[in-house]
C-alpha cells in the first residue's frame, strides 16, 4: 500500500460479528440474515446500481446513496461500516448498512428490499438495530428517513426520539434516534429470528447470488405496463 | 328486456400504473376489449366506472375522455360512480342500455389509479364512502369496519384466524396462475400465523384482521363489450350472456343494521340476480366474490346462498372453494391477490367469469363451467351488485 493510500484510509478495526439468524417469511421461505464481507461488495453493487433507475418509492435515491456507501466501504473510505444481507436460498432479497460512529453511537444508513410484500425491509432494519444495540452494545442509533415508507416503518413503529441537534451523515434532515430503551420496548413485536442457522440453510447462504436486473425491477415496481411483455 | 351478451373482454395487469395516467390505464383495457370483440369503432355507448378520479387524480368527465382517446365519436358516454361497486353498476347500466334496445353495443370500462397517493391517503379516500356524520368524522376506515365485522362474525360462527388465513393462502395461490394479478406470491399458514415471525410478517391492521387479510392498494382497469344477441352471433365469439343481475342497498352506517353480521344487500342482490336468470346458487360453477377483506369472502359465500349461514368457513376448510372443489371462488386471486383498483373491480370480476365461460382462462381455467356469479360489494355492504353469467351453446 502506498504512503498516500495509508493516509487516505481510515484506521482499520474489525467490528464485532453479527451472528447469522434466519427468519421464516410469510411465504414460508427461510431468509438468512448474515453479515456481508467487504470482498462481497462487488457482488452487491450491480443490483444496487440497477435500482438507481427506479423512480418509485424513493428506490433511486436510496440505491444511489447505498451504492456510494458500499463502494466507500469496499475502497476503504468509510470507517467502521458494515452491511447485512438477506438471502433466500442464497439469492439476495435485501440489504441494510450502517456504521459505528463511536462506542456509544451507531449510524443507520440505508435499507433496501429487493423483494417486496414479505416485510423483508422490516426484518432487515430490525436486524440492523439488533446489531447496534445488542452486539455493538451501543446506547443510541441515529436514523433518518428518506421515504414515507421508511418514516412509517422506523419513526412510527419504533417510536423514535427526535434528535434535532444531531447532524446525521446523510444530510441536514431531521435526525431521530433509537435508544436502548426504545429498542427493548419494541423488540418483542419487531425483532424476530432464530439462531443458530441450520447447516443446510447456512450452506446455501455462503455465496450471494444477485438477482437478474429485469427480475429485480419487476419485483420492486409491479408495474402494470409489464403485462405488454 | 332482450338478452345482453359479452363479446369482448380486456384488462391491464393490476399493480402500479407507474407513469401511466388513469386515462392511459382505461384506454389499455378498453382497447383490448374492443379488439377482442372485433367491433372496430362501432360502439354506441360508453360507460366508465370510477370512484376516485376527482380526489386522487384531479380528473372528471372520464366518459368523454375515453370516447376521445379511443376515437369512438359520436358514441354516448358517461361516468358511473358507485363507490367500490362502480364497476358492477356500470356493467349493469350497460346491460340495461343494450337490454332496453336503446343501443346494440356498449363498452364498459372501469379503472382506478390509487397509487398516485400514499397508502394513508388512499385509505382515507376509500373511507369517504362511509357515513359522513356517523362514521367518517370519527376516523372510521374500511379496515376498521371490516375488523369490527370480523370480530362479531368470528365470535358468532366460530371462524378462526386460521380460516381467514386460508382465504388468503388460497387466493394468493390462485393469483400465481393469473398473469394480470397484482400480487404473485404464495403465502403459508406457518409464515402468516404459526411462527413467532408472524408478529412482523403479518401484523394486525384492525384486530382481528392482519395485513394479509386485507387487499392491496392497486392500479388497473378492466373492460367488457356488451351487445345484443344479433351482434353477438355475428361476432363468432362464444355466447356469454348476462343471464341476470341484481342490486340492493342497506343502511349507510353499519351500526344502524339490526344484525351487523348480516349482509342483507348481498343476499337480496344475489336473490334478484338468480331470479332474473332463472337459476339457483347450486347451478353456479365458478364465482368471483368481493374479498377486500378475507372475512368478506366467507360471509358473502353464505349470503349469496352457496353455503348455509355460518358454514362458509367449513366449506373453505374442506377445500370446496378451491379450484377443483364444489364451487371455486376467486380463481383470479380475488381482490386479495389480483388486486382492487376500486373502479375496476366489478368489471374485472365479470371479465374473469366471462373468460372461464369462454374457456379462455389459461392455466387457471375451471373445467367446462356453464354458469358463473359475481358479487361487487360497495360501501361496507350498503350497495351491492351481483351478476349471473351463462354460456350458451
Amino acid at each position: 500500500m502506498s504512503q498516500l493510500e495509508e493516509i487516505l484510509r481510515p484506521p482499520e478495526k474489525d467490528l464485532p460479528p453479527y451472528p447469522a439468524k434466519y427468519i421464516v417469511l410469510a411465504s414460508g421461505e427461510r431468509m438468512v440474515i448474515r453479515q456481508a464481507r467487504r470482498e462481497e461488495v462487488p457482488i452487491l453493487l450491480p443490483d444496487v446500481a440497477a435500482l438507481t433507475t427506479v423512480d418509485r418509492d424513493y428506490y433511486d435515491i436510496v440505491a444511489a446513496r447505498t451504492y456510494a456507501e458500499l463502494l466507500g466501504w469496499l475502497r476503504h473510505r468509510v470507517r467502521d461500516e458494515y452491511c447485512l444481507v438477506g438471502l433466500v436460498d442464497g439469492v439476495l432479497v435485501g440489504l441494510v448498512n450502517g456504521r459505528s460512529l463511536s462506542p456509544r453511537i451507531g449510524v443507520s444508513y440505508h435499507t433496501i428490499a429487493m423483494r417486496r410484500g414479505l416485510r423483508v425491509g422490516a426484518h432487515l432494519f430490525a436486524a440492523k438495530m439488533e446489531y447496534h444495540i445488542e452486539y455493538l452494545n451501543q446506547q443510541e442509533v441515529y436514523i433518518v428517513a428518506e421515504s414515507p415508507i421508511g418514516f412509517r416503518r422506523w419513526m412510527i413503529e419504533y417510536g423514535l426520539e427526535k434528535r434535532p441537534q444531531v447532524h446525521h451523515e446523510l444530510g441536514g434532515v431531521m435526525s431521530w434516534a433509537l435508544t436502548r430503551d426504545l429498542y427493548f420496548e419494541a423488540k418483542d413485536r419487531l425483532v424476530v429470528g432464530e439462531r443458530p442457522v441450520p447447516d443446510d440453510l447456512m450452506e446455501k447462504a455462503k455465496v450471494i447470488t444477485p438477482v437478474e436486473e429485469d427480475v429485480l425491477i419487476k419485483q420492486v415496481t409491479a408495474r402494470i405496463r409489464q403485462a405488454e411483455g | 328486456m332482450r338478452d345482453t351478451y359479452i363479446i369482448g373482454v380486456g384488462m391491464t395487469k393490476f399493480g402500479r400504473a407507474g407513469d401511466w395516467t388513469l386515462i392511459d390505464v382505461l384506454e389499455y383495457a378498453a382497447a383490448r376489449a374492443l379488439e377482442d370483440a372485433g367491433l372496430g369503432e362501432n360502439v354506441e355507448s360508453v360507460f366508465v366506472a370510477n370512484m376516485g378520479a376527482g380526489i386522487l387524480n384531479r380528473l372528471s368527465g372520464l366518459g368523454s375522455a375515453m370516447v376521445d382517446r379511443l376515437c369512438l365519436f359520436p358514441a354516448a358516454a358517461e361516468t358511473v360512480e358507485n363507490g367500490p361497486a362502480s364497476g358492477g353498476s356500470a356493467v349493469k347500466i350497460g346491460a340495461m342500455a343494450v337490454g332496453s334496445g336503446a343501443v346494440d353495443t356498449a363498452l364498459v370500462v372501469g379503472g382506478e389509479v390509487m397509487r398516485a397517493v400514499t397508502g394513508w391517503e388512499a385509505t382515507d379516500f376509500v373511507a369517504t364512502l362511509t357515513h359522513p356524520e356517523a362514521e367518517y368524522i370519527y376516523g372510521v376506515t374500511l379496515p376498521a369496519l371490516a375488523g369490527m365485522f370480523a370480530r362479531l362474525y368470528m365470535d358468532k360462527y366460530g371462524v378462526t384466524p386460521e380460516h381467514l388465513a386460508m382465504v388468503a393462502i388460497k387466493n394468493h395461490e390462485n393469483a400465481m396462475k393469473n398473469p394480470d394479478a397484482h400480487i404473485q406470491q404464495t403465502v403459508t399458514m406457518e409464515g402468516l400465523l404459526h411462527r413467532p415471525e408472524a408478529v412482523v410478517n403479518n401484523p394486525y391492521v384492525a384486530e382481528p384482521l392482519r395485513m394479509f387479510d386485507c387487499c392491496p392498494v392497486s392500479d388497473g382497469a378492466a373492460a367488457v363489450v356488451l351487445c345484443s344477441r344479433e351482434v353477438a352471433e355475428r361476432s363468432g365469439k362464444p355466447l356469454v350472456r348476462i343471464a341476470g343481475f341484481g342490486q340492493a342497498t342497506d343502511t349507510h352506517a353499519v351500526h344502524e343494521r339490526e344484525d351487523p353480521t348480516e349482509l342483507a344487500a348481498v343476499r337480496t342482490a344475489a336473490e334478484r340476480a338468480f331470479a332474473m336468470a332463472g337459476r339457483k346458487p347450486a347451478d353456479v360453477d365458478v364465482a368471483e366474490l368481493h374479498d377486500a377483506f378475507t372475512i368478506l369472502e366467507i360471509a358473502q359465500s353464505e349470503e349469496a346462498g352457496f353455503f348455509e349461514r355460518g358454514t362458509g368457513h367449513i366449506a373453505l376448510e374442506k377445500g370446496e372453494t378451491r379450484p377443483g372443489g364444489r364451487l371455486p371462488i376467486n380463481v383470479s386471486g380475488g381482490l386479495k391477490a389480483r388486486g382492487h383498483p376500486v373502479g375496476a373491480t366489478g368489471v374485472a370480476q365479470v371479465v374473469e367469469i366471462a373468460r372461464h365461460l369462454r374457456g379462455e382462462a389459461g392455466e387457471r381455467q375451471i373445467e367446462k363451467p356453464r354458469v358463473g356469479f359475481t358479487c361487487n360489494f360497495g360501501g361496507f355492504g350498503n350497495n351491492v351488485v351481483c351478476f349471473v353469467l351463462e354460456r350458451e351453446g
